[in-house]
């Protein structure tokens, strides 16, 4: 079944920080538009995140999906919780959602984003 | 088609939409990774439904998801969802 030891490696990263993106490439290199969508919406936002490339490592790839049920990337993590993929990230970044989210979280970001 | 038309099928018999959309964007993803050269692996489904008032977006999703499990194992490489109840606006 699921591996154990990929689960444990997901939980420290969503601990560890308060906004964790899995995600195909890199914050400054993606190599999926989904991805780079959310990337797109999280630095207009203005926060920090961490970036998780699952093109290079297929164990968090797959094991990224059955820890989530969820069967695609990306997906956003905010204080260890999972909040989408991109579809749900733009939405939400629409109606403002996202923005009070974080916000409620306690999660910094930068003035710029405040408007 | 047929990829397309069991998505619609399925999407009906479990959602009863008022409104329901399956584009296949595969030839917009043409040679990236996931891709097949017969296509039918990019999709977007944009639906209506009674059955989301009250649910929220990653439910939503889920639902969708469990309804496709098998296209989502098999063909489909990319599924981009919107969901949405009577009179929230598409
Ligand atoms: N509706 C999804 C779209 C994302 C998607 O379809 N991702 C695909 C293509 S990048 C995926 O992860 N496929 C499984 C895989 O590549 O392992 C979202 O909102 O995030």
């Amino acid at each position: 079944m699921s591996d154990p030891v990929v689960f444990d490696r997901i939980r420290q990263d969503i601990k560890d920080n308060d906004v964790v993106l899995y995600m195909k490439g890199t914050p400054v290199f993606p190599q999926c538009g989904f991805s780079a969508a959310v990337v797109q919406v999280l630095s207009h936002v203005g926060v920090k995140f961490k970036g998780v490339n699952v093109l290079t490592d297929p164990e968090v790839r797959e094991g990224i999906k059955a820890f989530a049920n969820w069967p695609t990337i990306p997906q956003l993590y905010v204080k260890g919780e999972f909040v989408g993929g991109c579809d749900i990230v733009r939405e939400m970044f629409e109606t403002g959602e996202l923005q009070s989210l974080l916000k409620d979280k306690g999660v910094q970001v930068t003035a710029a984003a405040a408007q | 088609m047929k990829v397309a038309q069991s998505i619609r099928a399925k999407l009906e018999a479990a959602f009863q939409p008022q409104h329901l959309v399956v584009e296949d964007e595969s030839h917009r993803h043409a040679g990236h990774a996931g891709a097949r050269p017969e296509g039918e692996t990019h999709f977007r489904v944009t639906m209506v439904s009674p059955a989301f008032a009250g649910v929220s977006r990653v439910d939503r999703s889920r639902r969708v998801h469990e309804a496709l499990a098998d296209e989502l194992k098999g063909p489909v490489h990319a599924l981009a969802l919107s969901l949405k109840a009577p009179g929230e606006g598409v």
